[in-house]
């Protein structure tokens, strides 16, 4: 007779609980739903479209075939993708010996000074950063007139609009995203670890390969994986610093929806841009043989 | 005679700006002994250990290991090894590959490597823990990887900081009677620092007591219990009764000394030699060397009251106070459980032989006051 109060007020515990936790995820839910599932569904559907006349539309996989058909498209897609890749690994390349002396080398003030420094270009926006690099780039930028003042031109030198800035561009911009992960990573390396293995015969190359870059594997992971999308989707840096010619998928994808109000064939591009950035994303997980939860948590 | 020993430091310095963390240390530690650094924390233990392993340079000074100076020769040059405080077992790599790395950076071929380290691991009584991951061991277990990934190597010194302190109580006794007879079967030289005066006792053979960047005493375990040459040891190594008195009255083969709190101490004139009238000293006794109610020595002698009963066994002890001047003492009671009814409130009397108190004398050096060594 007693018994079933106690079970009512379980239930009606739990039941609380689950409301409460619904509420919580609720933001999360709706952030998914509305601005990652949804504009991908809608994405999908008007990729698979083709306008037979006004307001007229019949599924179609043309904007697809058109894709694989022109080369233009198909150049710059593996270009993106193998610029972006080499970005990648110039700005691991160059960022962790700067992770590891700032994690390492350094101590007490001098690390955060150090950290604050690869920090402060960022609290300028992109667009002003990339138009730094210009003053100092173009015709008749600074490092253009030194060199004429130096005696080393005979004429202006143009170094804005060729691969190499735009490189240069990419790589600068996402140092910091780099940094940080492996900056973390390696603060939690033991420094008896390098030590043992110095004193059980090491040296600096075996103890690299053997230890610190299998402990920062997961910071290394998770560096690469966010500058590798950052560098993929980049819009401004490649635009600015290559010009008309610096053919990044991103500027076919803005060509399609603003300049030929081709919402389809658009569409169809970003789609590929996301099939692209998994799939190298998952394949790049599986050569360093790491998980992904592993490099997130 | 230069081989004889395995290290050799010569007036080893080391400065980190106006700090001396080791000041001018010289010690000869010969071939397959076991030789214990012990000091408390921040007495330049572990900066000594660090130079020996080639982690740090000496101010000044030479390091030699087997006759040979290695100053200057980087860690992975030397024929030490160390087993640090916190193991360090590489948590990327398996037993095997931990206890292999060394040699794989020798150069020395894949047969030869699996051959020696399945007989090391089997050394350690961890035969068939080759494929296991670090994770998966034990305390105990890590610890003789740790061991055996340096043994493996053949060094001619062994150097282990502290690596007992992270066990627990259980444990590290075990371990303790295991790191001594691994020593003994290897006849590798140890070079062990530690803080923990019962580990240092109980493994070496020989002890030196560490403090602030200098050696107080270098002996044997028993000669730095029962006879130490300064206040310090007195006090660091083992359990004391401690005051302070003026040294008064000759008598015929004992010195009295004066306790401010109107006490007085006798202690042994030919223990004591060089004491003079009106020197200060420290006065230390051992709570085992105190007898209660007892029949034999009785140049002291006291009446306390038990304040509080320790029982820990056979290392149980009674705190008292001396009822004359009021100092508290601690007074080990006999192991034959024969004062076990002794409650808290008893009147005891307290005697031992002046051959059992020591004195040291108080010198003042630079403001600071120091212990001096009289013996």
């Amino acid at each position: 007779m007693t018994n079933p109060a106690p079970v009512t007020k379980g239930g009606k515990t739990s039941g609380t609980i689950r409301f409460g936790a619904v509420l919580l995820a609720m933001p999360l839910v709706l952030w998914l739903f509305l601005l990652v599932i949804l504009p991908h569904i809608d994405l999908l559907l008007v990729s698979l479209h083709e306008r037979i006349s006004y307001g007229k539309y019949e599924f179609s996989l043309i904007n697809y075939i058109e894709f694989f058909v022109e080369p233009l498209y198909w150049n710059t897609y593996v270009r993106t993708a193998v610029m972006s890749i080499m970005a990648t690994v110039l700005t691991l390349v160059i960022g962790f010996p700067v992770s590891y002396y700032i994690a390492k080398m350094m101590r007490g003030k001098g690390k955060s000074i150090l950290f604050l420094l690869c920090l402060i270009p960022f609290w300028v926006s992109e667009l002003v950063r990339t138009f730094g690099w210009m003053i100092l780039l173009r015709e008749s930028g600074v490092i253009s007139n030194f060199l004429q003042w130096a005696g080393i031109a005979d004429g202006p030198v143009e170094m804005l609009y060729n691969d190499a800035t735009i490189m240069v561009g990419l790589v600068y911009t996402s140092m910091l995203f780099m940094v940080v992960p492996l900056v973390s990573v390696l603060d939690s390396l033991d420094d008896s670890l390098i030590e043992a293995g110095y004193d059980l015969g090491g040296n600096a190359f075996t103890v690299t390969r053997d230890i610190v870059i299998p402990h920062a594997m997961p910071g290394i992971a998770s560096g690469c994986i966010v500058v590798f999308m950052l560098t993929l989707g980049n819009y401004l840096t490649p635009n600015l610093l290559g010009g008309k010619d610096s053919l990044w998928f991103t500027e076919q994808i803005y060509t399609q929806f603003i300049t030929r109000f081709n919402w389809e064939s658009g569409s169809a591009f970003g789609f590929l841009l996301l099939v692209l950035s998994s799939l190298i994303v998952w394949f790049g997980l599986k050569i360093s043989r790491q998980t992904l939860s592993e490099t997130v948590g | 005679m230069a081989d004889q020993f395995d290290l050799e430091c010569r007036d080893v310095v080391k400065n980190f700006d106006a700090f001396t963390a080791v000041d001018t240390i010289s010690l000869t530690i010969p071939k397959g002994s076991f030789f214990s650094i012990l000091g408390p924390s921040g007495c330049g233990k572990t900066t000594l250990l660090r130079m020996l392993a080639g982690f740090q340079a000496p101010s000044s000074g030479d390091i030699l290991i087997k006759g040979s100076s290695v100053l200057g020769v980087p860690p992975n040059r030397r024929p030490v090894n160390m087993v640090f405080q916190h193991l360090a077992l590489f948590p990327m790599m398996n037993v095997a590959e931990n206890v292999a790395y060394g040699l794989k950076r020798r150069g020395v071929d894949r047969a030869t490597i699996e051959h020696k380290v399945n007989d090391t691991l089997a050394r350690v009584g961890l035969p068939d823990s080759g494929p296991k991951q670090i994770n998966q061991l034990s305390g105990g277990q890590k610890q003789r990887i740790a061991i055996a990934r340096c043994l493996v190597l053949e060094p001619a010194v062994l150097l282990l900081d502290e690596p007992l302190g992270a066990l627990d109580l259980k444990l590290r006794e075990h371990m303790k009677v295991e790191l001594k007879q691994l020593q003994n079967e290897i006849g590798t030289t140890f070079v062990y620092i530690t803080h923990d005066q019962s580990e240092a006792l109980v493994m070496s053979d020989q002890v030196a007591v560490m403090n602030a960047g200098r050696f107080e005493q270098v002996g044997a375990p028993q000669d730095l219990y029962y006879n130490p040459q300064t206040a310090f040891v007195a006090g660091f190594v083992g359990e004391s009764n401690r005051w302070q008195g003026i040294v008064g009255a000759m008598q015929e083969d004992n010195i009295a000394i004066n306790l401010p709190t109107g006490g007085m101490v006798l202690a042994s004139r030919s223990v004591h030699p060089d004491l003079a009238e009106g020197q200060s000293v420290d006065v230390f006794v051992r709570p085992e060397a105190i007898a209660i109610d007892g029949q034999g020595k009785t140049d002291n002698g006291i009446q306390a009251k038990v304040e509080n009963v320790l029982f820990n066994g056979a290392a149980s002890s009674v705190q008292v106070r001396d009822a004359q001047t009021g100092h508290e003492m601690t007074v080990a009671l006999p192991q034959t459980g024969a004062f076990a009814n002794l409650r808290a409130g008893d009147v005891v009397n307290l005697t031992w032989g002046a051959d059992q108190t020591r004195c040291f004398v108080r010198t003042v050096k630079q403001g600071v006051t120091t212990q001096g060594a009289v013996a």
